[in-house]
């Protein structure tokens, strides 16, 4: 589809916008950062365990992925948001982890508090 | 049926098993049985409880309910003993409630992004860089479409001019000035070019904006295109960055399906094509002159400037280059005013700046900051301090080009002035920071050997002058410098930044001309006292055993690869200099601090 | 244009804008020392020598490349400037070898002049130097990259000048190399051995194969007779090996001295310039006539050749199938001279003189033996025949001057003018002319084939038939004109191409420096001697006359094509 003009431009805009708020009014939303300073860290190990684990129980989520926030020495880092919730940074996070952030945190909205960095929110 | 006066329950579900209920029941059966208790307290396997499994295996006891988590097998006994036998509980194994979301820190409550500004950094990390829809969710393009519509290209010129911003490349220059030239350079073919051949060593900003958003800097490009009056643009990316040419092929290709690229955007009579041009990974090309000759598809070597690529840049039209984070910025200045870039930072340079902190910092990673904030804040607001607690001796700032501010300046606000008014240069953004065990002689010679093996090797004093000053480092850390070598060093300095041919030569002496200034005395033990105050240059340690402290235990002796120790047991050790190779085993494995390195 | 006003060492010059700082300072007296440098062809401000204080500038600036702006102040010699040029010059010397005793460039080194003027009297900064092997490969240019300066003039004049592009910076820092592309063996490379290289190089790092072992081992054997041939650019341009000024006529003197040397007979290569303008005269006319293949492009020149090999190996069709004089030379001394004399031509040892370095790969080419023998043994440069005299105390100008040997020594003025650009092609208009019309030509100067512009064309009545030529040299220049007879856009019938610019005076065989100023000086001179002589015209030569009479029977004819005409080898651009 091109945009031809900036009603074009407007009109997805807007559309995104609504389709971004009623999915995290929705689902539960992974984010894993992909940048170098992730993937060097083991961020494609951890992705492949957290959409392993998702599909072990059966679980709804979507899983994305993002590039470097800047905390490279806590890398991998895994944002979780549940519906309608806030977005949780967890760090380090090896494989072995994902399964504690899934049951815990991403079932049952227990967050992992040895492994979350913080609350996210835009600096 | 038989009266029990305790029951345990232990988790079965399939969560708890596989994290070993299995086994701490078994422990369990076996540790009951062993006390005599397997009358009286009775095991019973329950089905999950929902909505704890990651604190599995779980064991409660009852008649009290105590709640048990993660529970390991040789944890059993513990139970078992304390608990059944004596009553009393073991609290570390208890549960706790989980905090609450609002228990956990925000972003903004953390040392880490305390003072981080993020502007150029706005959607590193937020969305999706390979879904332009997520970008353009976040206003991404809408900065476009205003200049499109709303501005002609002098005002978005002036916008740029007035928001204070400059080059965040290493020079400073002021962005907007550089644009103007380019737009009154006559000629109906102009090129805008990204410089993304990022080379410092340690320094890796543009990578992560280029990984993590690279629809804001192709945005900022059609906005530098537009207002310059070019219609074709190059992002000179280095080869070594696969993930970052990913992205922007993957963001050059949506955007051009949305015709944010290509004939006439949004029916605005605009038009923009954007190339990727893989540099093959030479330090020189981040070099604008060096840069455009590689997209020519010439070696990439500098020439002499002017004329000046505004004049005369690639294949001989006037050109603009600007690095990644100044155009990582345009569309932020355009979209909230220049006024309001121009708020952050100090007179001089505005807004704010990314650094790549590295080195003996506890928080390495990527900070955005406003300009004017002192090395201090960074380093140890945002950096969380010196790794174990070690001393500060200096920062290395702006990679190859810049250099070394020692402690004492660790006010120094950081903006493109001061720093260099320090010896030191604002760069791209390295930030490397050094604690005492770092031998500044030593790092000298590090950076000195990068640009000398980096040199282009067209100018004599880059070439044969950074090859002559970096032998002279290597011979002091080998403790064979003479007195005149600090007077040579200081003489070739000064001719190759005064002689060579390009910024890259001009700025290759400064980290050895700044360690001179700030860290003579380092230089002089390595020459006059061949003793290394840090203890790094190998050739200038000497071990020796303290008679005094040695139990003759033995430890250095079998540690010692060389066979350079001897001593009776219970005997003082002794190392024969002749053998020793100084690779620091024994003073690693000395409990009694015997061992003495000078 | 514009003019500015700049001061320099406190005087104050008006000067065009545009003007260079070296220049602007030329014109007070200031003379600025450079080394890369080499006006219109190397001008990158590479070497650091020629750095100035420029008030308000954050570094000195290079004075050969920066420009003057309006009220622009420079200083040339502050200590602060003469500390910098000193120690980038030191730099230099202490990556250099230091042999300049035993060095082909001993005095007349720009590097040594360099040190000199400097006043260096040790070199402070001692270490590793640039290692590399000397490549000995191509039979005409030896490089030696320790002696190697890097300051760029060879690949400046061989991709800019040349378009060849041979040569190329490799590796960086320190071991920056300057070589074939990945340091490959010149002789493997499409290097066309036309040696201007060798001709800017400001050092020895770049020089000719030294023959004259072999030519002094020949002079000693009995059993052998040795002739030599001088090529037609050598007469104005030897006297400058050995100290007279550019442009100095020293024909006469150069016989005297080869005969002092020891040579059999003295024989000029102007002779077979003459034979030549009657074969290729007549291969033109032939292929007129007959529709062949137009236009024909000269084939003097073994570094076009070359050239035309790996880069227009389809163009070969048009390259006139006539060797170069020194061939035809050497094929007649072994075949029409010994049997006149009845020598075995296997005692003949043919010698050639030449402004050339390609020559001695010419000489070597394998079709090159149909005397039955290789039919030019040994091609020398100018430059090393001024050294084998220097060698026998033989100082050119105080020789006497003599006359060549008959009958090989016999020319006209047409052969003379083969040493500069367009002399071939206006040799072969004086004979195509009165060969076409019968008629006696009036006026034999045809003047617009003369001088350094790059490309010269123009349209020449010959009767009744308008004869359109064009005229290039340099390969450079070549190029132009390739491409347009390849696109089919070029209505020429005759092209003349030399490698070189200017043509042989100007060739990678001649005194070192030879620049602009210089080749203009030889220009001027060989026309003097054409001039100077009887006979201006080829067919006019009483002794290709008799040539044609007593062995070859007409132009074109079986034994000149025998021995006179060539093929050629398509060689492609090396993978």
């Amino acid at each position: 589809m091109k945009l031809t003009s900036r009603e074009d431009l407007k009109k997805l805009r807007e559309e995104t916008k609504a389709l971004v708020a009623a999915r995290s009014a929705e689902e539960t939303k992974i984010i894993v950062g992909m940048g170098t300073c992730g993937i060097a860290a083991g961020a494609g190990e951890v992705m492949n365990a957290i959409l392993e684990e998702l599909n072990k129980r059966n679980i709804k989520a979507t899983v994305t992925q993002t590039g470097c926030i800047g905390m490279c020495e806590k890398e991998p880092l895994v944002d979780v948001q549940r519906p309608g919730g806030n977005r949780f940074t967890y760090g380090k996070v090896k494989p072995s982890d994902v399964p504690r952030i899934i049951s815990g945190h991403v079932l049952h909205g227990n967050i992992v508090e040895d492994l979350v960095v913080a609350r996210f929110e835009e600096v | 049926m038989q009266l029990v006066r305790a029951h345990i329950l232990v988790c079965g579900g399939t969560e708890c098993t596989s994290s070993g209920s299995k086994q701490v029941q078994d422990a369990l059966a076996k540790e009951l049985e062993k006390h005599k208790l397997d009358k009286e307290v009775k095991i019973v396997e329950t089905d999950c409880h929902d909505g704890f499994c990651e604190m599995g295996p779980l064991v409660i006891v009852y008649p009290e309910g105590t709640f048990y988590v993660r529970v390991k097998a040789e944890d059993v006994p513990e139970i078992v003993e304390e608990h059944l036998l004596k009553g009393r509980i073991v609290s570390r194994l208890l549960y706790k409630a989980p905090a609450t979301e609002e228990q956990i820190p925000g972003y903004k409550e953390t040392d880490f992004y305390k003072k981080q500004q993020r502007v150029a950094l706005r959607n590193c990390g937020i969305i999706n860089p390979e879904v332009i829809q997520e970008y353009i969710a976040r206003d991404g393009y809408g900065s476009l479409e205003k200049v499109l519509f709303e501005m002609t290209p002098e005002q978005v010129i002036d916008e740029i001019k007035r928001s204070g911003l400059r080059g965040r490349g290493g020079g400073g220059f002021p962005t907007g000035m550089k644009w103007e030239f380019c737009r009154r350079s006559p000629g109906d073919m102009k090129y805008i070019i990204c410089n993304a051949d990022e080379g410092d060593p340690g320094a890796f900003m543009d990578r992560s904006v280029l990984e993590g958003d690279p629809h804001s800097v192709i945005e900022g490009m059609a906005i530098g295109a537009y207002a310059i009056g070019a219609r074709e643009g190059y992002i000179y990316c280095r080869a070594e960055y696969p993930l970052a040419i990913k992205r922007l092929k993957i963001a050059i290709a949506q955007a051009e399906e949305l015709g944010l690229l290509g004939e006439n955007i949004l029916g605005s009579g605009f038009s923009f094509d954007l190339h990727i041009k893989e540099g093959a990974g030479a330090f020189v090309c981040g070099e604008e002159t060096a840069l455009m000759a590689s997209i020519e598809g010439r070696r990439g070597m500098p020439r002499v400037r002017p004329p000046f690529p505004a004049q005369s840049g690639l294949w001989g039209k006037p050109s603009n280059i600007n690095n990644v984070e100044t155009f990582a910025n345009v569309p932020v200045i355009i979209k909230r005013g220049a006024e309001w870039f121009a708020s952050m930072g100090t007179e001089k340079s505005k807004g704010t700046k990314v650094f790549a902190l590295t080195g003996k910092v506890n928080n390495t990673g990527l900070v955005e900051v406003p300009m004017g904030i002192t090395l201090r804040e960074i380093i140890f607001d945002i950096g969380g301090g010196i790794v174990g607690g070690k001393k500060f001796k200096g920062v290395q700032i702006g990679g190859p080009s810049g250099g070394c501010i020692p402690a004492q300046l660790i006010d120094t606000p950081v903006d493109y002035e001061s720093l260099i008014a320090a010896g030191a240069m604002m760069g791209s953004g390295g930030l490397v920071v050094m604690d005492e065990t770092t031998c500044m002689v030593d790092l000298a010679r590090f950076f000195l050997n990068f640009t000398q093996s980096e040199s282009c090797g067209k100018c004599t004093p880059c070439r044969e002058g950074t090859k002559r000053m970096l032998e002279i480092l290597t011979r002091i850390c080998n403790g064979e410098g003479v007195p005149e070598d600090i007077e040579t060093l200081e003489r070739l300095g000064r001719v190759i930044k005064n002689t060579a041919l390009c910024g890259l030569g001009n700025t290759a002496p400064n980290p050895v001309l700044s360690t001179l200034r700030y860290f003579r005395h380092e230089y002089e033990a390595h020459i006059f006292e061949k003793r290394c105050p840090a203890h790094v240059c190998t050739a200038l340690l000497v071990y020796s055993i303290d008679e005094e402290k040695c139990t003759g235990c033995g430890r250095c002796l079998r540690a010692c690869p060389a066979g350079a120790i001897t001593g009776e047991k219970k005997e003082p050790h002794k190392i024969d200099p002749e053998k020793c190779i100084k690779c620091g085993s024994c003073f690693d494995v000395c409990k009694q601090g015997a061992i003495i390195r000078l | 244009m514009a003019l500015v006003t700049v001061t320099i060492d406190g005087q104050k010059i008006v000067v065009e804008e545009g003007t260079t700082i070296l220049d602007a300072a030329q014109k007070l007296g200031i003379k600025i020392p450079t080394l890369c440098y080499l006006k219109d062809i190397n001008e990158i401000g590479a070497c650091r020598i020629c750095v100035v204080e420029v008030k308000g500038a954050r570094t000195f600036m290079p004075a050969c490349v920066t420009k003057v702006t309006e009220g622009m102040e420079v200083r040339t010699n502050t200590p602060a400037v003469i500390e910098a040029r000193k120690v980038v010059l030191e730099l230099i010397l202490a990556n250099h070898p230091m042999e300049c005793l035993t060095c082909v460039r001993n005095q007349n080194c720009e590097l040594q002049k360099l040190a000199e003027q400097f006043g260096i009297k040790e070199v402070r900064y001692e270490g590793a130097k640039r290692e590399y092997p000397i490549d000995d490969s191509s039979p005409a240019i030896i490089r030696d990259p320790r002696k190697c300066v890097l300051c760029q003039r060879c690949i400046a004049v061989c991709s800019n000048i040349q378009t060849v592009d041979a040569l190329t910076d490799q590796k960086r820092g320190f071991d920056t190399l300057i070589a074939p592309a990945f340091n490959e063996k010149l002789a493997n490379m499409e290097c066309v051995q036309c040696g201007q290289c060798s001709l800017v190089c400001p050092t020895a790092a770049i020089q000719e194969v030294d023959d004259t072992d072999k030519v002094w081992a020949a002079l000693a054997d009995p059993k052998k007779y040795v002739v030599v041939q001088t090529a037609p650019a050598t007469r104005v341009q030897l006297g400058e090996t050995m100290g007279m000024a550019p442009g100095s006529i020293v024909t006469g003197k150069m016989v005297a001295g080869l005969r002092r040397l020891g040579f059999d007979k003295v024989f000029d290569t102007d002779f077979t310039a003459d034979l030549t303008i009657v074969e290729e005269g007549n291969e033109l006319l032939q292929r007129i006539k007959s529709g062949g293949v137009l236009p024909m492009i000269t084939s003097c020149c073994p570094g076009w050749i070359k050239f035309v090999e790996h880069f227009y190996p389809d163009l070969l069709p048009h390259v006139s199938t006539c060797k170069s004089p020194q061939q035809m030379f050497g094929a007649m001394a072994k075949t029409y001279y010994a049997q006149k004399e009845g020598i075995d031509p296997g005692d003949i040892f043919v010698v050639s003189i030449m402004p050339c370095t390609a020559k001695k790969f010419e000489c070597q080419r394998p079709e090159m033996k149909s005397s039955g023998y290789q039919d030019v043994d040994v091609a020398l440069t100018s430059r090393e025949l001024g050294r084998m005299f220097k060698q026998a105390n033989i100082s050119v100008a105080e020789m006497p001057e003599e006359e060549y040997d008959a009958p090989l020594g016999i020319s006209t003025g047409a052969g003379a003018i083969f040493g500069a650009s367009g002399g071939v092609m206006e040799a072969a208009l004086r004979t195509v002319y009165e060969v076409v019309t019968g008629k006696e030509l009036e006026n034999i100067n045809f003047v617009e084939c003369r001088g350094l512009t790059g490309v010269k064309e123009a349209t020449v009545q010959v009767g009744d038939m308008p004869v359109k030529i064009a005229i290039a040299h340099g390969l450079g220049n070549a190029r132009k004109v390739l491409d347009k007879v390849r696109a089919g856009e070029a209505d020429y019938h005759f092209i003349e191409i030399m490698a070189c610019p200017g043509g042989c005076i100007g060739g990678g065989g001649s005194p070192i420096p030879t620049d602009t100023e210089v080749r203009l000086k030889r220009i001027d001179a060989t026309y003097t001697v054409d001039e100077r002589m009887v006979l201006r015209k080829s067919h006019d030569n009483p002794a290709v006359k008799a040539l044609y009479e007593e062995f070859l029977e007409k132009p074109l004819g079986h034994k000149s094509h025998e021995l006179l005409h060539t093929h050629y080898t398509p060689r492609g651009i090396c993978e």
